[in-house]
């Protein structure tokens, strides 16, 4: 239960809004972090801390692309082939990703532990190709740069 | 005074912190504001700088706090930080080098129409600058430059950073507010307008991040100093985001119309030039991928709001993303449908089915499976689209098709001519 | 005129109210403007973006205030630069509109090709094929073939079931939202959402249970696409080979209208009824009904309806013919007379009730005739009922709604919807009840009372009234018994009125406050946890009398009647106890024994009815009568609006109508009745009933045009499937306050208020309690609701029960058998049983409660 785990964090988000409902993606982000995905569960919960219908919650969570209804891989790996990362090599980027993990873009890898997903823009195109990982920047990636990161998370622990 | 207004932080190491800041004459606007003017002279001083907003449409910011009325209550003031368009990461680098010039012009906006909170809506890809963000509010609350009574003057104020979660549409500013109160980014009808019916239903200002952090020098040294930089009707600096086949693409701050196309491709304090030797310029994005492309003619328009538009296209967020002569037209005008036909919101028929049928026609082009017919379709539908969504991203997703027709219909010919002899795969 | 504006739109000035929409403005001067997205009823979206117009203003020159002419003397328009959706623009002075430019043709052929594209064009195998706006506004606006490749389109399922009712086909929705809106702001479900963006966008349902809404059939009718189907409907029939009739809901006391589809069944050379649609009525129920009046219309067709009259022989009975049948009642009630004791129940047709009535009084000439069940303020309502021209629809700032002991959704669902809807529009709203309710949610204040004092909240209402001297100037010479009120009044101290009710004294004087204050106030009351009924009703009365609140429109009583007819059962038959023991009891369309209702021990038992009841199974003689749908009739609604029902199919089995039988025995009694129809006795009543005075059918078929024009040829498009009124707005019977001179007596008595310490019993209302009509609509299995007897789980502990034990509990003489429901919600000190088990015969009452508590695992009645 969010409510008990996280009661100071959930205190401090309400309080940042005088309406409940603004706080739908802040809660459905610590959802994601405690579930590791938007939940049923997870969704109803914010629903009752909102007071708004869990329908319209479960409309926020497939509207926007961070949000997830289903289980993703532990690490996330997400590589922007948008126009000005794939005028520097972003789509080769992702074929080289997609050979060395062996799924698609949009799969996950058998042992659950990366999912790989393209995306458009993310405001590095001056250092593209530029990916991120569990939403953090690595720029300039090389297949070199793409196949170290994928060896530091495949360790043990990661 | 530095080379820098907005991007300081190049020349200042350390500039992200507080203490640096007002070392450097940080939150002296603010102050300078609370106790030696009133919120109509702030909005004056805004007005009389000429400064239009940075966000894409150029509108005049201190026109647009004039709007607010005065006599409602609560109101609010919303950084538009969802910097969402490709080729554009201008509004990254203020957040990430000198945050507190961003959270000063907010300050300074909430003042100017007597606001009581102000949101920053960060978009969610950018949670690390988020974070750095919050740890430029949580300084400035430390020293008593937000909240309670403010310096003592009697005018509160609350700031929190509120972070998307993956959509371009947010950052339109209706479905920005929608998002911020909790819902799907369904852009809203207009008007009403923000500045009345704004978030919560209440008067908002929405402003550009770039956009604000040209208010605190303003206000510091007055609409005259800052009109002598630009042009009469593009005044201040600019970002320029530069991205595509140059040697060094970055951010470049300018002078609007000072500087152009070509001097910010090849000269040697900005981009330096192609990224392969002896290639040729084939084609300029002005405004990531919704404003219409121009062709190399256009290289020497200078850079600012009326000259680009009269080049045939717009200066919006100014990220320019430049394509040589290596660069394959219909398959980038393909990447840019892409792009729009994914962030489609799917509220209005013409741009949620249009952006998939153009994609589909795309698909089937660059797939070498094109019809003769497709670039008469291409322009039929987006013209079908062009002028009937209910928010400008349909108008934007018919940017690409139509200006790469205007301009390069002979590659769409080659395309579906060499349809037929040799199938082809997507071109790298 | 003041607050209107003039505009011009295709070359023609028309005068509008200022800010109505383009789209309303252009339909009511006769120009179609086709919308997808917008609805009359809903606020507008500006999504599908069919309604594109082109808008200018006229110039005027700054100077003289004189519009610019150009040199042929035109008036300078000032076109703006881009079509503009006519269902989000709003009329100004000024305004210029063309609607059938090329301009304007080529953006409707676009937005058509456009949604053509996700359409799958399966219309021929669609249950909209024929009453669909797509496919009108296609056959007029759209492109003549889609350059969309077919093989493009995106398959998409076609059978998502969005619960239990609705069916959404995914690829003919046109994603327009008309249904989450209507579940947003008319239902107030927001159970219907959007999921995911661009083109994959579909709608979703995410409540527990799927669509939990009272109101979700709705949302087929204003889909203007095929895409949402009721399982109820979905591939039965075409529109086209079914024929409407317009018919009354006969479910509660809201009287919706509403249309009998049928067709002639495939088995047994029976009719079917295929589906119930709304029927607009803008004062009644605008263009919706709830679920159950759409969905509970299977008990009429069900195979185990009463078929042939039936004889008691050897303690079993037999069918026999109708002759011997009536022949036998017939003697036995001559040979009881002044004896005989009848009992009507409330959803009989006024014709009938009427005859009942005569029957017992000149064949028999016996009194003993009483409705069931029996209900309070019935004389209340006669006098201070809510006023001729009362409309939820036209109440808006300045109105007061008040709900009182009654929970207005479970009720009354169409009225809930309107009252939310006259607050949304800026009416005020009060409940007072024992109990949370949905109405709360808009409800300032919320007075939270303890069950069975509420005649006591009122007279503390009452007090704040007179101490404040907010005793309206116009009621003060028309007013009767002011001062014998005053007195009464006079012993009853706020504190302590508060401390026994539980309500705040400052509740009290805002609730008071905003009733005097108030341009009209509609008064609803309900029977949950009545106590003294008769003050209740009476300081209700008092309380509108003495603000003036009475003899208008949108002011006065509106009751929560329990059935479709229960004021036609007080015009007609009254409530009157009858004796303990009665020679020949006589009962139509009641069922006392399974309701757990009191009846007189009778020497012969004769029953009519539609199904073979718990009463039924005692009777000696039983008579199988027919449903509304197979006859004639009028049915008078809470509002006392009368209003006409007409048969849809033919009798099923050899049953006849209550009214025939009445008719029958009569003559079998001597009398030289001569009716033929029910119209005949509607006739007779119209001559000779004061109040029906001038309501014979003719008069009850009258209609008059309503906004917005739906359903009809001038409406392509406005309200997907729902049903002009061609077939009567019926008629309201004054409220006595209405005569000019009329004299507004007031009432007093001490209520009677139950002692803090005692169990009360408070019987309950749900929509879908289960119950004999409701048991043969299997749509609805999962939505009814148990009998089950609820209480706080400190009561039960008190009581030494646990959850899911059937108790026997007894209350006064009665005692009903129900499983043991565990609720904290239930206030303490309280037991909640279902309303239709009123503990008592006669009014929903609560009494204190002598507890004789049996474990066991005895059957539930029924
Ligand atoms: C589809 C769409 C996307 C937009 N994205 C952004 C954005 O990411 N950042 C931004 O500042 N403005 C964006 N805008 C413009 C905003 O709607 C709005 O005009 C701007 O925030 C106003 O700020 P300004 O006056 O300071 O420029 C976008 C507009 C549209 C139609
Ligand atoms: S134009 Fe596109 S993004 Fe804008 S409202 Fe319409 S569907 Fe949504
Ligand atoms: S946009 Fe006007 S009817 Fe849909």
């Amino acid at each position: 239960m969010l409510r008990e785990k996280y009661e100071q964090e959930i205190e401090a988000i309400l309080a940042r809004y005088p309406v409940k409902r603004s706080a739908v993606l802040p809660l459905l982000y610590l959802v994601q972090r405690e579930y590791g995905y938007c939940t049923e569960e997870g969704i109803r919960e914010v629903a009752e801390i909102t007071g708004v219908s869990p329908t319209e919650v479960r409309e926020v969570v497939g509207f926007y692309t961070l949000f997830y209804d289903h289980p993703i891989g532990r690490h996330l790996l997400q590589i922007c082939d948008d126009l000005p990362c794939a005028l520097r090599g972003a789509d080769e980027l992702v074929a080289h990703a997609a050979r060395r993990l062996g799924i698609r873009p949009g799969e996950t890898t058998p042992d659950g532990r990366f999912t790989l997903e393209t995306v458009m823009c993310i405001g590095a195109c001056h250092r593209a190709p530029a990916m991120q990982v569990d939403l953090e920047f690595v720029e300039h990636v090389t297949p070199e740069v793409f196949d170290r990161i994928v060896e530091d998370l495949s360790r043990d622990g990661a | 005074m530095g080379r820098y207004i907005l991007l300081r932080h190049r020349e200042i190491a350390d500039l992200h912190r507080l203490e640096v800041y007002v070392r450097h004459g940080g939150y002296e606007a603010w102050r300078k504001a609370l106790t030696t003017m009133t919120p109509d002279q702030v909005i004056e001083e805004v007005k009389a700088s000429g400064l239009r907003g940075r966000g894409g449409a150029g509108f005049p910011t201190g026109m647009k706090w004039s709007f607010v009325p005065k006599d409602v209550f609560p109101k609010y003031v919303v950084v538009n930080a969802d910097e969402s368009e490709p080729g554009t990461f201008k509004d990254r680098e203020i957040m990430e080098g000198n945050p507190h010039q961003l959270i000063e012009g907010a300050l300074l906006a909430a003042y100017a129409i007597q606001a009581e909170r102000v949101y920053i809506y960060v978009r969610g890809e950018y949670r690390s600058v988020a974070r750095r963000l919050e740890a430029a509010i949580a300084e400035a609350y430390a020293a008593g430059f937000i909240g309670r009574n403010v310096l003592g003057t009697g005018y509160s104020v609350e700031m929190a950073v509120h972070l998307g979660a993956g959509a371009y549409i947010c950052g339109e500013e209706t479905a920005l507010l929608e998002s911020l109160e909790g819902k799907i980014g369904h852009p809203r009808v207009r008007p009403p307008f923000p500045a009345t019916y704004g978030l919560y239903g209440k008067p908002t200002v929405v402003n550009n991040v770039e956009t604000l952090a040209n208010v605190p020098p303003i206000i510091l040294h007055g609409a005259a100093w800052y009109r002598t930089m630009g042009t009469e009707k593009s005044p201040g600096p600019k970002i320029f985001c530069l991205s595509g086949r140059v040697r060094r693409p970055g951010n470049y701050e300018a002078e609007l119309g000072k500087i152009t196309f070509r001097d910010l491709i090849f000269g040697e304090e900005y981009g330096q030039g192609l990224l392969e030797e002896g290639r040729a310029v084939k084609a300029i994005l002005p405004a990531g991928a919704s404003a219409p492309m121009l062709p190399a003619s256009a290289l020497d328009t200078p850079l600012d709001y009326e000259s680009v538009q009269a080049a045939g296209s717009m200066l919006g967020s100014a990220s320019i993303i430049v394509l040589d002569d290596t660069v394959d037209i219909v398959w980038a005008a393909y990447k840019m449908v892409r792009f729009f036909q994914h962030e489609s919101c799917g509220k209005c028929t013409p741009c949620r089915e249009g952006t998939y049928w153009l994609r589909r026609v795309y698909e089937r082009i660059v797939a070498g499976r094109g019809r003769p017919k497709d670039p008469e379709l291409l322009e039929s539908i987006a013209r079908q689209m062009a002028g009937k969504t209910l928010c400008p991203l349909g108008d934007f997703a018919t940017s690409p098709v139509l200006s790469s027709l205007k301009h390069f219909r002979r590659e769409y010919e080659d395309y579906l001519r060499r349809a037929v002899e040799t199938p082809a795969g997507v071109p790298a | 005129m003041a607050g209107t504006v003039r505009i011009v739109i295709d070359d023609r000035s028309i005068e509008v109210p200022a800010g109505t929409l383009v789209v309303d403005a252009a339909k009511r001067a006769g120009i179609d403007i086709p919308v997808f997205c917008y609805h009359p009823k809903l606020e507008p979206a500006g999504m599908c973006r069919m309604c594109l117009v082109e808008v200018g203003t006229i110039q005027i020159d700054p100077q003289t205030r004189q519009p610019v002419r150009d040199e042929e003397g035109r008036p300078v328009v000032r076109w703006m630069p881009r079509l503009q959706t006519a269902c989000t623009t709003r009329v100004a002075e000024g305004m210029v509109v063309r609607t059938n430019t090329l301009q304007v043709q080529e953006a409707q052929r676009a937005i058509l090709e456009f949604l053509l594209t996700s359409h799958p064009l399966d219309c021929p195998i669609c249950d909209k094929g024929g009453e669909c706006p797509l496919q009108n506004l296609t056959m007029r606006y759209g492109p003549a073939e889609s350059r969309f490749d077919y093989w493009d389109k995106m398959r998409q399922e076609k059978r998502v079931p969005l619960g239990d009712l609705i069916i959404l086909d995914r690829e003919r929705c046109i994603l327009c939202g008309r249904c989450i809106r209507f579940q947003e702001e008319i239902a107030d479900d927001p159970v219907l959402g959007f999921s995911d963006r661009g083109r994959g966008m579909e709608i979703i349902t995410f409540s527990d249970p799927p669509f939990a809404s009272y109101f979700s059939g709705n949302t087929t009718d204003i889909c203007p696409v095929g895409a949402l189907t009721t399982t109820d409907f979905r591939f039965r029939a075409r529109p086209w080979e079914m024929t409407p009739i317009p018919s009354i809901c006969p479910h509660c006391p809201v009287g919706c209208n509403i249309t009998l589809d049928v067709r002639p069944s495939a088995r047994k050379g029976g009719w079917d009824i295929l589906r119930v649609m709304p029927r607009q009525h803008e004062e009644v129920n605008e263009i919706w009904i709830c679920d159950k009046g759409r969905f509970v219309h299977h008990f009429a067709t069900a195979e185990d309806r009463l078929r042939q009259p039936m004889i008691r022989r050897n303690g079993e009975l037999v069918p026999v013919s109708w002759e011997e049948a009536l022949d036998r009642v017939a003697e036995a009630l001559q040979q009881a007379g002044a004896e005989a004791a009848g009992i009507a129940g409330d959803r009989l047709p006024n014709e009938d009730l009427y005859l009942f009535r005569r029957l017992f009084e000149e064949a028999l000439g016996s009194p003993w005739v009483t409705m069931d069940p029996p209900v309070f303020g019935g004389e209340w309502v006669a006098r201070y009922g809510v006023g001729v021209g009362t409309d939820f629809g036209r109440m808006g700032p300045g109105s007061l709604v008040v709900v009182m002991a009654g929970d207005l959704e479970e009720e009354a669902p169409v009225w809930f919807l309107r009252v939310r809807g006259a607050v949304r529009r800026g009416a005020r709203l009060i409940v007072a009840g024992g109990k949370p309710q949905k109405a709360e949610r808009y409800a300032d204040p919320i007075l939270r009372y303890r069950f069975g004092t509420e005649a006591l909240v009122l007279v503390g209402v009452l007090r704040v009234l007179l101490e404040e001297n907010r005793v309206a100037p116009e009621a003060l010479p028309r007013l009767e018994g002011l001062e014998t009120l005053k007195q009464g009044v006079a012993d009853y101290p706020l504190e302590d009125i508060s401390r026994q009710t539980g309500v705040p004294v400052e509740q009290l004087k805002a609730f008071a406050r905003a009733i005097a204050e108030a341009h009209e106030v509609v008064f609803l009351f309900g029977r949950e946890g009545v106590v003294d009924g008769e003050a209740f009703a009476g300081m209700a009365a008092n309380v509108l009398a003495l603000t003036g609140h009475v003899g208008r429109p949108n002011n006065g009583l509106l009751p929560l009647w329990p059935h479709a007819n229960t004021q036609g059962a007080l015009d007609f038959i009254g409530v009157r106890p009858l004796p303990e023991e009665v020679p020949v009891l006589y009962v139509v369309g009641a069922d006392p024994a399974g309701d757990g209702r009191a009846m007189p021990r009778a020497g012969f038992l004769i029953v009519q009815d539609l199904f073979l009841t718990e009463t039924a199974r005692m009777a000696d003689v039983v008579l199988p009568a027919q449903s509304w749908a197979e006859r004639d009739g009028t049915f008078t609604s809470g509002e006392r609006r009368v209003q006409r029902f007409y048969k849809a199919i033919p009798a099923v089995g050899e049953a006849r109508g209550d009214w025939e039988i009445f008719v029958a025995l009569a003559l079998r009694l001597g009398q030289r009745w001569l009716y033929l129809s029910p119209e005949a006795v509607m006739d007779e009543i119209a001559r000779t009933v004061p109040r029906y005075a001038g309501m014979d059918y003719g008069a009850l078929a009258w209609t008059r045009p309503q906004w917005p024009p739906v359903g009809s040829s001038r409406d392509l498009y406005f309200g997907g499937t729902a049903r002009p009124n061609t077939a009567g707005l019926g008629r309201v019977w004054a409220s006595e306050a209405e005569a000019p001179e009329a004299r507004w007596p007031l009432f007093w008595k001490a209520p009677e208020v139950p002692s803090e310490e005692a169990v009360l019993v408070v019987p309950v209302r749900r929509l879908y309690h289960e119950g004999t009509l409701i048991a043969r609509t299997p749509h609805l299995r999962s939505w009814i609701v148990p009998w089950a007897a609820r209480m706080h789980p400190e009561t039960a502990r008190r009581l030494h029960l646990e959850a899911g034990q059937m108790a026997m509990i007894q209350v006064n003489s009665q005692a009903v058998r129900l499983p043991v429901q565990v609720d904290p919600a239930v206030p303490p000190q309280v037991l909640m049983l279902p309303a239709s088990l009123a503990p008592r015969a006669g009014a929903v009452q609560a009494l204190p409660v002598e507890f004789r508590v049996e474990v066991g695992d005895g059957a539930l009645p029924h």
